[in-house]
């Protein structure tokens, strides 16, 4: 008993600490705002502390909900709800996060971390600026905190500890999945930190270079994990779910989605305003956008509105309290967007030709790719609000969006060569010869191989001429003195080309084979010959399956074994399929053991998927080109404050 | 939810298509077409078919077994000689529009396809109006 009672309070400590923050965050709201006044300089002091001591309190708190779920208290409703005493460690701890309560948690976490870590170490802006930032942060956190306080309490009690957990969904427990929201997450309120940058120069007037640079690492941040989480969360749904489908236009993922669109463009913006003073408005405009794509995606996901409106409707306190939310602050941002938009001049002019002009051409494409998006996956809501049940799948999204990705595309090509502000197109000209031919060429070889499949065609003729002209910005420098930011250019313009390559061999190439067959039987996929060894039950620790014994071989070479399990959990009871998957350097072979035929033969699904992992390289090889690049501007402004500090110590030498 | 509306489809279904998680999967659900021409319209279609049971599936992506009937309802189809479209017709004059993941034009979906002209003129606008300005600027250097 006594041992217990000190697990006890841990619930109740994490509750206290959220408290305390929410308290802290309003403190640190009210300081900020009377610091900008006149008179306020005293209380302004206590902004940064106060942010610093917010975020760790709120880590406080998320360290109990993880200690109360790895003990497994289920007195704690949210423990009975969603754990098992059963359950392995790793999905004891991911099942913190794996639901409403805990991932809200997460995000106020996140976001108080990542406030604080600003309040800790930015000093480059104006003081007046820092503080309409930090006020702008605590104003978002305090909406949230209200939110888990008393809409979704993570620590609530059972009156009665229940006997045992309810489990988590099988489907989740998967490492993975384990780290996938979080890894969303951590994006998500990263563009929060740019959100707030955008409204402190929103209030202040103040957009500069220097207010660029001092965004553009947590834009590049957020979107290095936006980048990773989507492609994980690809990969899994890809391996999970046991039909090789990899993109579903699912509106989960487009929440996902829609923020890596906003946040592409306003990396790219904050670029043009960091380097050339230009694209001011545009650049706060999409600060406030990205943010509000996070917190869209985060309402579509966790208000329940996607299982049904009308379930939504009938227990609609969540959901509206979220929707309460977005309209404070997407309005709110909005408004003050539109007051002061007009006394913030656009900036330094450019000529068409010119790198300024290709990264305007850019940013109107993914803004016009993430309308097609943000319109795909909320029209059904709102038809199905109107009595209509509509919806919208790969037919309406993969054609729609490509009419405004394959001319950026193109554009990249190019861009990437020009000079700012105004360039001479015949300057880069002869460097683009090569990238034209292999276009042409490989549109040539697209219709001969993918006959009548027109996005497969343009994928496959796109991606070798961008992953060459992706390339040729090193051209003529040595590559000993090319600054960290260009390698991580060059990087990440490859990686679309490969993505995209990919992609569009998936579309194109896969060869899929649905077959009942008897052990000992071999079956025919594209190259592979696949035998079916034997059938044998086993057991996990929350599970039992069956597991076929497969032998594969490649064109006649020494074969491979593989194992696909078909799954049965019992708490909750659910049957999941384990593919097992065979990866060369050229495809994937793609398993799937189903349910037994009425003759004792055995479903097997096959696929052989050609460069299909090339989708989630390209996407791992983005993230790099953004952490090389972050790297780079971070090491570059480390160096700046240095020499500054150098500088002040000498002249504060002479002058004694 | 998911159950009313299997419920709810069991009334709907024709008896041929009834589905049952205790009946053996029918001929089609987890058989290619021997003809890989006609597989891949059926394919082509199965993906843009909605399952009614799960969540954002289509039913080529699914192992739920009204998935696996109308899988085999559309190879059988096709097999017979039907046009994919035509399938798609019948089905949604079965079940509504919401079977369908390639909206098509109509009184309730016209939003759909008037955005992206709109987002494309937005687009057209915006370049236009940077570009123009910037065109008589370029004279500044």
């Amino acid at each position: 008993m006594q041992d217990c009672g000190s697990g006890q309070v841990i619930a109740e400590f994490g509750l206290a600490a959220l408290w305390l923050a929410a308290a802290l965050a309003v403190l640190q709201l009210i300081a900020g705002g009377v610091a900008l006044s006149r008179r306020g300089d005293a209380l302004g002091a206590v902004v940064r502390p106060v942010a610093i001591v917010q975020g760790v309190l709120a880590l406080a708190a998320f360290a109990a909900l993880v200690a109360v779920f790895i003990s497994t208290d289920l007195s704690v409703k949210l423990v009975a709800a969603n754990s098992h005493s059963a359950k392995p460690l790793l999905y004891k701890i991911a099942g913190a996060w794996g639901n409403h309560e805990g991932s809200m948690l997460l995000w106020v976490t996140i976001m108080g971390l990542a406030g604080g870590f600003v309040a800790a170490v930015e000093r480059r802006l104006p003081e007046r600026t820092m503080m309409a930032t930090l006020a702008g942060q605590a104003f978002v956190s305090i909406g949230f905190y209200v939110f888990l306080l008393f809409a979704s309490n993570p620590f609530t009690r059972l009156a009665e500890p229940a006997a045992e957990g309810q489990g988590l969904n099988p489907l989740l427990q998967d490492p993975g999945l384990a780290f996938h929201p979080p890894t969303l997450y951590v994006g998500y309120v990263g563009l929060s930190i740019a959100f707030s940058f955008a409204i402190g120069a929103l209030i202040t007037r103040e957009v500069s270079p220097a207010f660029a640079r001092a965004m553009r690492p947590w834009v590049l941040g957020a979107w290095i994990f936006l980048t990773l989480g989507i492609t994980a969360g690809s990969y899994w749904a890809y391996y999970e779910l046991g039909w090789g489908g990899w993109w579903f236009w699912d509106p989960v993922e487009n929440a996902s989605l829609m923020p890596w669109l906003a946040a592409t463009a306003l990396l790219h913006s904050c670029g043009v305003l960091a380097a050339r003073n230009a694209l001011r408005a545009w650049t706060l405009m999409l600060g406030v956008v990205a943010f509000s794509m996070s917190m869209i995606g985060t309402f579509l996901v966790r208000s329940g509105i996607l299982t049904s409106v009308h379930a939504f409707a009938v227990d609609p306190r969540r959901g509206t309290f979220i929707l309460v939310l977005l309209a404070i602050y997407i309005g709110g941002a909005l408004m003050l967007f539109a007051l002061r938009a007009g006394s913030i001049s656009e900036g330094e002019r450019f000529a068409v030709t010119s790198r300024e002009s290709g990264l305007v051409f850019n940013n109107v494409m993914l803004s016009g790719t993430l309308g097609i998006v943000l319109i795909g996956t909320l029209y059904p809501l709102l038809a199905e609000a109107m009595g209509m049940k509509v919806s919208v799948g790969p037919p309406y999204f993969n054609p729609f969006t490509a009419l405004f990705v394959v001319p950026m595309l193109l554009v990249l090509m190019v861009g990437p060569l020009l000079r700012w502000r105004l360039d001479n197109f015949g300057r880069v000209r002869s460097g683009l010869i090569i990238p034209a031919l292999i276009l042409v060429l490989s549109i040539g070889i697209a219709i001969v191989m993918a006959p009548g499949k027109m996005l497969s065609i343009i994928g496959l003729a796109l991606a070798p001429a961008l992953a060459f002209a992706s390339l040729l910005p090193l051209r003529g420098r040595r590559l000993s003195r090319v600054k960290l930011p260009l390698w991580g250019m060059v990087l990440a313009h490859f990686g679309v080309a490969v993505s995209l390559f990919g992609m569009a061999c998936d579309s194109a190439f896969t060869v899929e084979k649905l077959v009942a067959v008897r052990p000992g039987e071999a079956v025919r996929v594209g190259p592979w010959q696949v035998t079916m060894k034997s059938i044998t039950p086993i057991a996990g620790p929350n599970w039992t399956a069956l597991e076929g014994d497969l032998q594969a071989s490649y064109n006649g070479t020494a074969p491979s074994l593989l194992r696909p399990q078909s799954r049965s959990f019992w708490t909750p009871p659910q049957q999941t399929n384990e593919s097992a998957l065979l990866t060369r350097w050229n495809g994937q072979l793609y398993t799937v053991l189903g349910d037994e035929a009425a003759d004792g033969r055995w479903q097997l699904r096959l696929w052989w998927k050609p460069f299909v992992t090339m989708i989630w390289l390209g996407g791992v090889l983005i993230a790099l080109g953004g952490l090389l690049a972050m790297l780079g501007h971070v090491a570059s402004d480390v160096r700046r404050v240095i020499a500054r500090s150098k500088i002040a110590f000498r002249r504060e030498r002479q002058g004694r | 939810m998911k159950r009313l509306l299997l419920i709810l489809a069991l009334f709907v279904f024709a008896p041929p298509l009834l589905a049952d998680d205790t009946m053996p999967p029918a001929a089609y659900a987890y058989r290619q077409l021997d003809d890989p021409r006609l597989e891949a319209k059926a394919r082509g279609l199965m993906e843009t078919i909605r399952c009614l049971t799960c969540q954002s599936q289509s039913i080529a992506d699914s192992d739920a077994s009204m998935a696996g009937d109308m899988r085999n309802q559309i190879r059988e189809r096709i097999l017979r000689g039907e046009d994919p479209e035509a399938i798609r017709r019948w089905l949604v004059e079965r079940y509504g529009d919401y079977i369908s993941y390639a909206p098509q034009v109509s009184p309730a979906t016209w939003p759909l396809f008037a955005a992206p002209l709109l987002l494309l003129a937005i687009a057209a606008l915006l370049l236009r109006r940077r570009f123009a300005r910037s065109g008589q600027s370029g004279a500044v250097k």
